[in-house]
């Protein structure tokens, strides 16, 4: 799902392929205008909080409605900073130790606005898109529980 | 209407969805209906705090909302995305 907003080139996927991080920075770069590109990659950790090793982590979503819902976000930081590239990729499926989970990149003329919205569209993603996470261990599973901060820190923006 | 359950609420009611023939006119009213249905329901839907609902995608915050004219509607527990 991509659109154009004055001027913003937006570009939301969510599948369970891998991405490549460097080819998502090349084709921001070859635009010209920019001054600043900000990527953050979302990793899954060896250990959600338990002391078992992590043996996968599920995360399933609510298809249809994800991407809109990130595009919601995505033009929500457009209107509050001057950004000329936001890419968003979010893993679903099966995912293990190590494994990229979501790409959130935001390019900008100055860096601050691209560091603003990158934060800014992660802190939407953990609590305002229709995704749940599931770790798997050796002996059991459980659902990750949304932390309460993860909703109040969005009061902030 | 079709309605969708995600995370431990699909684990909980056993269906990723279904379609259901429904007289509630509000996301309330739906819900007590069908606890009324089903011992699962009730089971499922114990702690209404942890319940968010989306009508036709969009998510809202009130139970008074609409569904007279909704296409679905899907129940899940809080997100954890990102």
């Amino acid at each position: 799902m991509h659109q154009t907003i004055k001027k913003c080139y937006i570009s939301v996927n969510v599948q369970k392929v891998d991405f490549d991080i460097n080819s998502e920075i090349k084709k921001i770069k070859s635009n010209k205008i920019i001054g600043g590109i900000v990527n953050f990659t979302g990793i899954v950790r060896n250990s959600g909080g338990e002391k078992e090793e992590l043996v996968s982590l599920e995360l399933e979503h609510y298809p249809g409605m994800t991407e809109k819902a990130i595009m919601l976000i995505c033009e929500d930081a457009q209107k509050r900073w001057n950004l000329n590239f936001i890419r968003v990729i979010h893993r679903v499926g099966r995912l293990f130790a190590g494994d990229n989970i979501v790409l959130v990149l935001t390019a900008s003329a100055h860096r601050k606005e691209a560091f603003k919205s990158a934060e800014f569209i992660m802190d939407f993603l953990k609590s305002r898109a229709p995704i749940w996470k599931k770790e798997h261990y050796r002996t059991h599973s459980s659902w990750v529980q949304s932390k309460e901060e993860d909703e109040l820190i969005l009061n902030d923006w | 209407m079709k309605i969708l359950y995600f995370s431990w609420l699909r684990e909980k009611i056993g269906v990723p969805f279904e379609e259901v023939e429904v007289r509630s006119e509000t996301v309330g009213d739906l819900i007590k209906e069908l606890i009324n249905q089903d011992h699962k329901y009730e089971l499922a839907f114990e702690d209404i705090k942890s319940i968010r609902v989306a009508v036709d995608q969009k998510i809202i915050q009130d139970f008074n909302v609409s569904i007279k004219n909704a296409r679905e509607v899907a129940f899940f527990p809080p997100m954890t995305g990102g």
